[in-house]
């Protein structure tokens, strides 16, 4: 079959386009590194500011105050466990990361969730966009990642948004449209404006919904560490990825389980966030 | 019914259709030709929902939309506050046609002019009581004191005092929907639109809530549009009935128009089903009194109930007052002993009053020697009850039924009654 028809050169022209990008958009893209890296940093300064141990005591509390005793017991012993192996600091540096990439997704997320479910046409333009970015392999958004913003934490937050974008996008568009549409009759035919109907009638009632999208986005931007610890962000992704160099089982495995204590208690705290909320309407 | 003048009318509907789905062209143009439902549904793939309706709704009446779920009631209801655009026709309002205005303007109507109560009651879940009253004038921008005030008011008024600060999930379905009703209170429209509002309420509290919107009603005034499936809310509340089906509107009148002169079939079958006797009142099955008058002798009391054919007659003053009964037998013997009217007249005639339910006064008619006499608040002999028109009546003879005429210039409520010469 081969020269039957001369191969696609789609290869070439994404590296014109993106050299192309990386040419025109420098003044932007160097923006956006600015903006990110004195995000990050400033959340980790803020961060190893603060004694371990009040450190521990804070989140203890808020998970106690967020989600009950269960989880909190769950935290203190989680996060004394990380201190001891030695992880503090890198895993202060990928929550500082993660809690970044979660920022600018819920920014990006929930405008477009809000405005897509307002026009079908908007929506139908922004799903199939999801569908790619969720499917294409997120190693493929390191590589131009490096050009635009060069090594560190940066591409890394990068790619973490864009793989952790889509369920906060997808789940607004859920809660808004969910809402039931006798509801929206009865606000309709009080006569409220556009914003007064989202503002006070869909977006509070599609809260508990919007909420299990950002904490999906949370474990996905969470699942991204160890990628984005490849061109060059630090933090626990980084110490599983020397392990995996260096073939150190023990070494990993311990990087991992602390990867995994955040994951808990992320996810945990904002999952019960989301539905306390819920409960108060009973 | 004579066809009203448009300045007497609250909302003028004018050739309404809405057509749902594509080819709304042609559609209209095959409505136009008189084709049906679902011959336009196979030609265009288009589903008619209401077509071509027109009336007139007064000011100040209840006007009940009645037909069976897919009739477009509900349709044609959202038509009136745009809640669906119709596809041809007009929606007067205060004489100005709402299909043709901007956003701005029919926000505007919607805010001051018309507000709606919901089937489901469509309440704010994550608001309390207070909040969700509060909405219509919230967004209106209305200071905190002043809507507090307002909603506090009309909570009041449906009986929901103290529950300000619930959550509507904590209160019953009746309790709902009176917080439906007090939101749509609470904005002060002429115009309220209630869609099945209490459809989704068991017997005993539906029939509450109807008496207590008659009650609320009664004070208030306001322009009621009324959506039902069921007849005897319909006929309860209803200063007029519009019955629609497949989208039209079949036949429109008051609750004995359609009663007792279906216009058609379909209105026929929906009404055989209902129980006449809570229906007719002693207004409709009461037949001329013979009477004479006190100053009479009884002699020609005699002679009248003779040429009558009659065994009873009765007795009044000038006015017309009922002052009692005799019977022939008590005239005859009055004549031997030559006493007057007045010392023989049997003053324990049966008396009931022209609103009496047929179901209310079956006992005093077939009890009643002499016939039951049916008198108006002045104790004005107005008709008797004889037993055969009675059973007449509820048989579905129409012949046995008066047809109260009423007066376009006079209140719906105090309709004077004329014999009906023949159908």
């Amino acid at each position: 079959m081969e020269g039957l028809l001369p191969k696609l050169p789609l290869g070439s022209w994404i590296d014109v386009f993106v050299d192309w990008l990386t040419i025109t958009f420098e003044f932007l893209f160097d923006g956006i590194t600015v903006v990110l890296e004195g995000i990050v940093e400033g959340l980790l300064a803020g961060f190893e500011f603060i004694p371990v141990i009040l450190m521990i005591i804070l989140i203890t509390a808020l998970a106690w105050w967020l989600a009950g005793k269960g989880v909190a017991l769950f935290t203190i012993i989680g996060l004394f466990l990380i201190d001891n192996l030695g992880y503090w600091d890198p895993m202060l540096q990928t929550l500082a990361l993660v809690l970044t990439a979660v920022f600018i997704t819920v920014l990006i997320g929930l405008p477009i969730g809000i405005w897509a479910s307002q026009k079908n046409g908007v929506k139908q333009v922004v799903t199939p966009l999801l569908d790619f970015m969720q499917t294409m392999p997120a190693f493929v958004y390191l590589i131009p990642a490096i050009f635009f913003f060069s090594i560190g934490v940066v591409p890394g937050v990068v790619a973490s948004v864009i793989f952790a974008v889509p369920p906060t996008i997808r789940l607004t568009i859920l809660g808004i449209q969910q809402v039931p549409a006798d509801i929206i009759e009865a606000t309709e035919s009080f006569g409220s404006t556009t914003s007064q109907r989202l503002i006070k009638v869909q977006l509070p009632l599609a809260m508990p919904t919007i909420m299990a999208g950002i904490n999906q986005s949370i474990m996905l931007a969470l699942s991204m560490v160890v990628i984005a610890s490849m061109v060059g962000a630090p933090g626990l992704g980084a110490e599983v990825y020397r392990a995996v160099t260096q073939i150190q089982i023990g070494k990993g495995f311990e990087a991992g389980i602390a990867i995994v204590v955040i994951a808990i208690i992320l996810d945990r705290i904002t999952q019960k966030a989301g539905s306390r909320k819920k409960g108060r309407k009973k | 019914m004579k066809k009203m003048n448009e300045e007497n009318s609250k909302i003028s509907v004018r050739n309404v259709t809405k057509v749902f789905g594509k080819n709304t062209k042609k559609a209209i143009q095959l409505l136009d030709n008189g084709a049906n439902k679902t011959d336009i549904l196979k030609q265009t793939g288009a589903t008619i929902g209401v077509s071509q309706a027109t009336f007139d709704i007064r000011a100040g009446e209840i006007f009940v939309i009645m037909g069976l779920s897919g009739s477009g009631k509900s349709t044609l209801v959202r038509t009136l506050n745009r809640l669906i655009d119709p596809t041809a026709g007009e929606v007067l309002i205060d004489g100005k046609d709402i299909t043709k205005m901007k956003k701005d303007e029919l926000r505007e109507v919607r805010r001051k002019k018309i507000s709606m109560v919901f089937q489901k009651f469509a309440l704010l879940p994550h608001r309390t009581v207070l909040e969700n009253v509060e909405y219509g004038l919230e967004i209106q921008g209305i200071g905190e004191v002043k809507r507090k005030e307002d909603a506090v008011r009309a909570l009041k008024l449906v009986g929901l005092a103290g529950y300000e600060n619930q959550y509507p999930s904590q209160l019953s379905g009746g309790m709902q929907q009176r917080v439906g009703l007090a939101r749509a209170l609470a904005n002060d429209t002429d115009i309220l639109l209630m869609d099945e509002a209490f459809s989704a309420l068991d017997p005993l509290i539906r029939k509450d809530m109807q008496d207590e919107l008659l009650e609320l009603q009664s004070s208030m005034a306001k322009t009621i549009v009324f959506i039902t499936h069921d007849l005897d809310e319909a006929l309860r509340i209803g200063d007029r009935i519009a019955l629609m089906k497949d989208g039209s509107i079949v036949q429109i009148g008051t609750p004995e128009e359609i009663l007792i002169n279906p216009s058609n079939q379909y209105v026929e079958r929906f009404v055989e089903d209902v129980d006449l006797s809570k229906i007719l009142t002693a207004n409709h099955v009461m037949k001329r009194a013979e009477t004479v008058q006190i100053d009479k002798g009884p002699r020609v009391a005699l002679e009248m109930m003779k040429k009558l054919g009659i065994s009873s007659i009765y007795i009044v003053d000038k006015k017309k007052t009922l002052l009692g009964g005799l019977t022939a037998a008590d005239a005859r013997e009055a004549i031997d002993t030559g006493k007057s009217l007045q010392d023989i007249l049997d003053q324990d005639v049966q008396t009931v009053t022209e609103d009496t339910l047929l179901t209310d006064l079956f006992e005093k008619v077939s009890q009643a020697i002499i016939p039951v006499a049916v008198i108006d608040e002045n104790h004005r002999l107005k008709g008797i009850l004889v037993r055969g028109a009675v059973i007449g009546a509820l048989a579905g003879n129409n012949e046995a039924i008066n047809i109260l005429q009423k007066n376009e210039n006079e209140p719906l409520n105090s309709a004077h009654t004329e014999h009906k010469e023949g159908q």
